[in-house]
């Protein structure tokens, strides 16, 4: 507190030899009402690459972070959060946003709902949570940017890991639901793209039934092909959690289960990872998820924004954000991609225990920057709009 | 490959250099260890380990002669008798200690505290905590002037250094520098503060007098991508006339004139080379590689690596006591 009243003294005596008084980044975090992946019995069994809490956490934690920075620079952020129950709340909360003079918006939503909130304004939109990979091609908007990785470069991060390996013979299992659908024409692309070859390709589903057994028991579905790893895509979860030791054959699970690609690992202990985990813990007694990650970055991105202009406005604001590198703690500072709002960024492979191994595996080549190796590379030219 | 075969072959030929050492020792703390590594800094091989406190950080010799390492995991530094290769003392450092500066009268130790975002002075003889006072998240680097009246820390968070005015106590200046600002030192006439700027692959050059930026030293490599070029350690020889910067991810330690503000050669050392020292002579810098395991010993004069070394897991600073 007595900090704080010495910066604001410092902040008055700034304010004299200033021309313009300091302005304050406004920003509204749009997040659904009663999150169903925030259900008391799904955060807590706290599948890899889902929320385990709310964003606004990350957010807030960020802009902790960033205060002896922003105060250093007179500059300040503020965000408030609010919760909407469909599309159209998101759009009309957007649009009021807008009018009230926030700055930035921040969606943790479905993907319809971010782009009708998206679509309802001019500002620079920043969605923590979503990794749809529609929203980085056909649906992609022009002020869109994207914290968490694409599901493209969390498929094709595992696709290199297996590569190293030298697991390149796959069996394919894909749950009933129509995200597993879509996730697993991802994952084929990022096989694809990595020279690997699915043996076998067999839906899977959740049921104790007798009748369905055939989709139901992993033995079976593990039995008569011969495979150097399971993939496994399961967007919900429960099954590609028990499937590893259930195998017929001796063979590692990934994908959703088992080795599971995601942005941030509370155990990642290099480029200074554990402080910040630490004080993630600390300040929310919850270890700290990729979601969370995500959400803190996006703060640090508007820290970031209002420290390059501290006076603003809008539109300078705006300007930083797409420029901006954002330090993650993941050993390089980070830069959206200019094809379609994309943080690029190092990706972590876990076990759910421990960071096992990092992508771009070492050795990998790219013309200009090996962290396009994971998700949608300039020449494909998946996003249409123009930014 | 090329590389270990080039380090081996460069060992043997420079059994001559090595021989013209004083006799001396390289104490090298490790993040993974809960001892510090002693090489012979004449045969350039280990001769031993010392139990330490846990998870040794910065270390540094004290005016008295002591070697003092900063444990992180033990809140608290450990000061051992280089006579007798013993621990005399423990210093209590507050919460988690990463990197330390010493007052010119030994007296104070300045240390970053970086779970707390603070800087603190603690008492060197009762390990009392006399003042803390707030700075950026995750504080890195501590750096008093000769005079001991000025304090800089680093703030990797914030992307600032700190400049605190030691009488009072108080942060009187905050310098923006480049992203993730990490070490620091002073040009021997006292003019220049130069920052290591890990994830900005630079460092910045301050002016003490005015507290401002005035110049930028980017570095390149190449073959090599900016985004893995990250500065850490910097060290400058008495001279003043070169730094020495340890460009971490790019695998390679820098000469740079300090006046021109030139690199002007570039060592293949070990894998995120880290942290560095010199010997008494300057003859031979020591380059810590955390990835590694090892620390590489650089011909000052040639330019070149001599040998490199294995020592603990993860290790981080190295001091040379002769």
């Amino acid at each position: 507190m007595r900090f704080t009243a010495r910066l604001a003294a410092g902040l008055l005596a700034g304010a004299m030899s200033l021309p313009a008084a300091a302005a304050t980044l406004k920003a509204t975090l749009l997040v659904p009402a009663d999150d169903p992946r925030l259900d008391r019995a799904l955060a807590e069994r706290a599948y890899l690459g889902h929320a385990t809490g709310p964003a606004s956490d990350g957010v807030q934690m960020a802009i902790d972070d960033g205060q002896f920075e922003l105060d250093a620079a007179q500059a300040g952020v503020a965000v408030t959060t609010q919760e909407v129950a469909s599309p159209d709340a998101a759009r009309a909360a957007a649009a009021a946003a807008e009018k009230a003079g926030v700055a930035v918006l921040l969606t943790d939503l479905p993907t319809d709902w971010t782009l009708a909130a998206a679509d309802a304004v001019k500002l620079p939109v920043l969605n923590l949570g979503d990794a749809s990979d529609r929203l980085r091609a056909q649906d992609c908007r022009p002020r869109l940017f994207h914290l968490i990785p694409s599901e493209r470069m969390r498929s094709d991060a595992l696709a290199q890991t297996l590569v190293a390996r030298k697991w390149t013979q796959l069996l394919l299992l894909t749950g009933p639901s129509p995200a597993d659908a879509v996730r697993a024409a991802t994952v084929q692309a990022s096989i694809k793209r990595y020279g690997l070859k699915v043996v076998a390709s067999k839906p899977f589903k959740v049921s104790a039934d007798p009748r369905e057994r055939d989709l139901a028991n992993p033995l079976l579905l593990t039995a008569g092909a011969s495979y150097d790893a399971v993939w496994v895509v399961d967007s919900e979860g429960e099954f590609a959690r028990a499937l590893p030791y259930h195998t017929v054959l001796p063979r590692p699970v990934v994908g959703d289960g088992g080795l599971v690609p995601v942005a941030w690992h509370a155990q990642f202990e290099r480029y200074g990872a554990p402080q910040v985990s630490r004080r993630f813990a600390k300040a929310t007694k919850r270890p700290m998820t990729a979601n969370d990650w995500a959400a803190w970055m996006a703060g640090k991105a508007l820290v970031g924004a209002a420290v390059a202009a501290p006076k603003g406005p809008n539109a300078a604001w705006a300007q930083a954000l797409a420029k901006n590198p954002i330090d993650g703690s993941k050993g390089t500072a980070m830069t959206f991609r200019a094809w379609d709002g994309q943080l690029r960024q190092m990706m972590l492979l876990t076990d759910g225990q421990g960071v096992i191994s990092q992508a771009p595996i070492d050795g990998l080549l790219h013309p200009s920057n090996v962290l396009d190796t994971l998700g949608a590379d300039a020449p494909e030219k998946l996003c249409k709009a123009a930014r | 490959m090329q590389t270990i075969n080039r380090l081996a072959t460069a060992a043997l030929l420079a059994a001559a250099a090595a021989s013209a050492a004083a006799q001396g020792t390289a104490y090298v703390s490790s993040e993974k260890d809960t001892a510090l590594t002693l090489i012979d800094t004449q045969t350039l091989t280990v001769k031993g380990t010392i139990p330490t406190c846990k998870r040794g950080r910065h270390i540094q010799r004290l005016p008295d002669g002591m070697v003092m390492v900063a444990c992180t995991d033990s809140n608290a530094a450990d000061v051992i008798d280089p006579a007798t290769g013993k621990s005399v003392r423990r210093v209590p450092l507050g919460d988690e200690p990463e990197a330390f500066d010493i007052s010119p009268d030994g007296k104070t130790i300045f240390v970053s505290n970086e779970d707390d975002a603070s800087a603190s002075f603690v008492d060197a003889a009762s390990g009392k905590v006399l003042k803390s006072i707030k700075v950026g998240q995750e504080p890195e680097g501590v750096k008093v002037s000769a005079d001991g009246k000025t304090l800089y820390v680093t703030s990797e968070v914030a992307n600032l250094v700190s400049v605190i005015d030691v009488a009072s106590a108080k942060v009187v200046k905050t310098i923006k520098v480049g992203k993730r600002p990490r070490r620091m030192a002073i040009t021997p006439d006292g003019k220049e503060l130069w920052v290591t700027n890990e994830l900005a692959s630079s460092v910045s050059v301050v002016a003490t007098a005015t507290h401002e930026v005035i110049a930028t030293l980017n570095f390149e490599v190449k073959g090599v991508r900016s985004e893995d070029i990250t500065p850490v350690g910097i060290l400058m020889s008495r001279d003043g006339k070169r730094a020495f910067v340890a460009l971490g991810k790019a695998n390679r330690v820098a000469f740079v004139d300090v006046a021109a503000r030139k690199v002007t050669d570039l060592v293949l050392v070990g894998k995120r080379a880290w942290n560095v020292a010199l010997d008494k002579a300057e003859a031979q810098l020591w380059v810590v590689n955390g990835l590694s395991d090892d620390v590489t010993v650089v011909d000052v004069a040639g330019a070149k690596p001599i040998k490199s070394i294995p020592v603990g897991r993860v290790p981080y600073g190295v001091v040379v006591v002769e």
